[in-house]
């Protein structure tokens, strides 16, 4: 099995501390016309400015924005970035990547000793596109995939198939996540997609990418997410709440889909990183709480086995138990995850942090889990690529 | 600031830059990927992480255009990272690998940067219909050679030079070209004359004094200097420096005349890497100059001179190969071409090469120990710099 074969990557020596000293955030909605992409992050990044207690013309170094130009509907979207985020004049760049890349982006221009306050945004105006399945088919390699059309989540039916029989997971698991983290939204007031639905009313909802579900699918929403982070020692100056990344990993497998296999390896290398420069030898042990990218359900599981929190096919089982629920082992995905929250492109690696954050900080009001230290956030780019982040979250 | 940990550049390559519609963007990463660590004696296994730059996706028509050039990159199985500034990439795209290298993360990082503009039809201009404000600019159907044509105006203006000089500019680099074997553009015999009377644009901006689109690839390999000390002892090159800023969106608020975004990134790049006087402790720069007048205005803003001042430096020789401060030795995006992301290897690739005197024929004179490398872009409002050392 490919699950132990890899030799361990070797992350190298840390440099210095990073913290999260302020979190920013709009509503997520499925659709927002009365705002345009300035005005979401406009006002994610004067709530995080506010937050962290800073003047963002004064005090920061440098920002970064997580985009990518066919979201936008743009040729050089970086462009646009500056203003709206306090920016113009100073030092910005864009990753186009999720935004978990961003904030391992902001990790290592702090770590180095470069800067002291990095501020890190991503948005998602998803609404404003009009043909997303056709964008998201640009993705598929221009020759060999893309002619072969079709809406491109057929690639998410294929690999929940294959994951499935690889496994044995059933769909009853899977349909299971979305009861799971639908619930969980309707306690988090950030998640339009909150419901009380059962496993059976998801296994009933019609098949579209056999055997992925319809309820089994993030549904898009636009929203914007701004992150204020700081030099270990000057982030317990400056903050009495800060929370500290202390580690982060990301990976790329191969761009051809036909040659990966269902075990999601770039989740698990990003968290072998990770692990190690968290200094977590028992992720499962350590952990109080994950949140991993759930846009299609069975998701989920597969990344929880990914990060080591399960072995192949038992993240099933311990959802069935009841051990990734809100008073189980290990809660998983509390804000309600994409399926709750939805689906919000590169900002969706954020949003996972942000749940993470405000846990750890003790201000996840109704879903509060009980004094929480460490947790981490996992992150996916989506059919049809495999490229993800893993980043460690602990309370100073 | 804290102490930084220290970066070396130890190998460069790049590829042909020309209309290359016969290979594929993969291909063109991995020929420039492949020289660089034979340069530094190393292999893809070798590699901790890899960097992409390349611009504007609408060029390929690839969504997620860094994705889909991975595997041509290195960057498949490993830590790979796509930064993007528009036509700052090609010197922002090593800055985020300076980064990857001194947070301690890794130790050997492989930056690539790629572009391919000739699948862009009918033109890669058409593409920059798409860059425009929705609202303000679009309606007016805005053309980039039009708005570099009022930029270039209000410079020449604004600092009374006179066309004839920024010829010099274009006849300088298009010679300087005939050196480097992946040029585009070189023309041995190009005169004042040539460029003065080339084909109208859009006034005042002729042919001649254009780069042209182009399709390449170029590759850098960082290292950390205790690695660098052991696979390269023959020659240390460092990264001492490196800035980077971004005006506001709104082209018409900003100050056509002196690019005071990319002074702010020189003086973050030099204060970093402790020089105080540019202008004497410089010995090679590589500004970027995809248009003629656009050298002139970046050497004024990299602070090598006072701004107006460029035009009299070209015109008395200063800036050639044997001139005191040789600028864009390697023949620049005139003469070697204009593939945006990838000129990289004629700006931090050039200064690379000549800092560790493997220049060949472009080998500028003054025995350099000092370069600095430019990149703009975006609508006019970024700029990334690079200050290297020999040590």
């Amino acid at each position: 099995m490919r699950w132990d074969r890899e030799p361990e990557i070797e992350m190298k020596m840390r440099g210095r501390e990073v913290a999260i000293i302020g979190v920013g955030y709009t509503n997520f909605n499925s659709v927002t016309p009365d705002l345009s992409w300035k005005e979401l992050t406009f006002e994610a990044a004067v709530r995080a400015f506010e937050d962290a207690g800073i003047d963002p013309r004064r005090d920061v170094d440098s920002f970064i924005t997580c985009a990518e130009d066919y979201w936008e509907g743009f040729a050089i979207f970086d462009e646009f970035t500056p203003d709206q985020l306090g920016g113009a004049l100073r030092p910005m760049v864009t990753v186009a990547g999720d935004g978990l890349q961003g904030l391992a982006t902001a990790y290592m221009q702090i770590s180095s000793g470069l800067f002291d306050i990095v501020v890190v945004e991503a948005h998602s105006k998803i609404s404003d596109l009009l043909t997303y399945e056709d964008v998201v088919l640009l993705a598929f390699d221009p020759v060999y995939e893309a002619p072969l059309g079709g809406h491109p989540y057929y690639v998410a039916g294929l690999e929940m198939r294959e994951y499935l029989e690889w496994t044995g997971t059933t769909e009853e698991e899977c349909a299971a996540v979305v009861a799971k983290n639908k619930g969980n939204a309707l306690r988090n007031p950030l998640a339009p997609f909150g419901a009380r639905v059962s496993t059976d009313e998801v296994m009933s909802s019609p098949y579209l990418f056999d055997p992925l579900k319809e309820l089994e699918i993030a549904p898009l929403a636009d929203g914007a997410i701004v992150f204020v982070l700081a030099e270990g020692e000057l982030a317990r100056r400056l903050s009495d709440k800060p929370v500290f990344l202390e580690g982060i990993g990301w990976w790329s497998e191969s761009p051809w889909i036909g040659s990966r296999f269902p075990d999601a390896e770039y989740a698990r290398r990003a968290a072998q990183a990770a692990y190690q420069q968290a200094g977590i030898k028992d992720p499962l042990g350590e952990l109080d709480l994950v949140e991993v990218d759930d846009r299609f359900a069975y998701k989920e599981l597969q990344h929880l086995e990914a990060l080591g929190l399960a072995r192949p096919g038992e993240a099933g089982q311990l959802l069935l138990e009841g051990a990734l629920g809100r008073d189980g082992e290990l809660p998983v995905n509390l804000s309600g995850g994409s399926l709750g929250m939805g689906d919000l492109v590169e900002a969706g690696g954020l949003a996972r942090a942000l749940e993470i954050i405000l846990q750890l900080r003790g201000e996840a009001q109704g879903r509060q889990v009980d004094e929480p230290e460490v947790g981490l956030a996992q992150s996916w780019r989506g059919v049809p690529h495999g490229t993800g982040a893993v980043a460690i979250f602990r309370r100073c | 600031m804290a102490r930084l940990r220290e970066v070396a550049v130890i190998g460069a390559g790049m590829t042909v830059f020309a209309s290359r519609l016969m290979e594929t963007g993969k291909e063109l990463a991995w020929e420039a990927a492949k020289q660089a660590l034979d340069e530094a004696g190393l292999s893809l296994e070798d590699v901790d992480a890899v960097v992409l730059g390349t611009a504007p996706d609408a060029f390929d028509g690839i969504h997620k255009k860094g994705e889909n050039l991975l595997d041509g990159a290195g960057g498949a199985n490993r830590p790979y990272m796509r930064v993007y500034t528009g036509g700052g990439t090609a010197v922002m795209a090593p800055i985020a690998g300076w980064w990857h290298v001194a947070s301690g993360l890794f130790d050997i990082v492989l930056v690539v940067c790629e572009e391919k503009m000739s699948s862009a039809r009918p033109h890669a201009q058409s593409v920059f219909a798409h860059i425009w404000d929705p609202i303000l600019d679009r309606p007016l159907k805005p053309n980039l050679v039009w708005i570099f044509a009022m930029e270039m105006q209000r410079y020449m203006h604004v600092y009374n030079v006179k066309k004839e000089d920024i010829a010099l500019v274009s006849v300088k680099n298009k010679r300087n070209a005939v050196d480097h074997p992946c040029a585009q553009l070189a023309d041995p015999k190009i005169t004042v004359e040539d460029v003065l009377n080339s084909e109208p644009m859009a006034l005042p901006v002729r042919r001649l004094d254009i780069s042209p689109p182009s399709d390449g690839a170029s590759a850098l390999v960082l290292a950390s200097l205790d690695v660098a000390r052991e696979l390269v002892p023959d020659r240390i090159v460092t990264i001492d420096g490196v800035g980077w800023c971004i005006d506001t969106t709104m082209w018409t608020n900003r100050d056509l005349a002196f690019p005071k975004f990319l002074a702010r990134a020189a003086q973050q790049a030099y204060r970093m890497a402790g020089i105080k006087d540019p202008a004497k402790e410089i010995h090679v720069a590589e500004p970027y100059d995809p248009f003629n007048y656009k050298e002139l205005q970046h050497m004024e803003g990299l602070l090598l001179c006072e701004p107006g001042e460029a035009a009299k430096l070209t015109r008395e020789g200063v800036t050639q190969r044997d001139g005191r401060l040789p600028v864009c030795p390697s023949g620049g995006l005139l003469g070697v071409g204009n593939p945006i992301a990838a000129t990289l290897g004629i700006k931090v690739g050039e200064i690379y090469w000549q800092l560790a005197r493997k220049a060949g024929k472009r080998q500028v004179k003054n025995d350099p120990v000092t370069g600095v490398a430019q990149a703009w872009g975006d609508l006019m409002q970024f700029s990334s710099v690079i200050v290297l050392r020999r040590r």
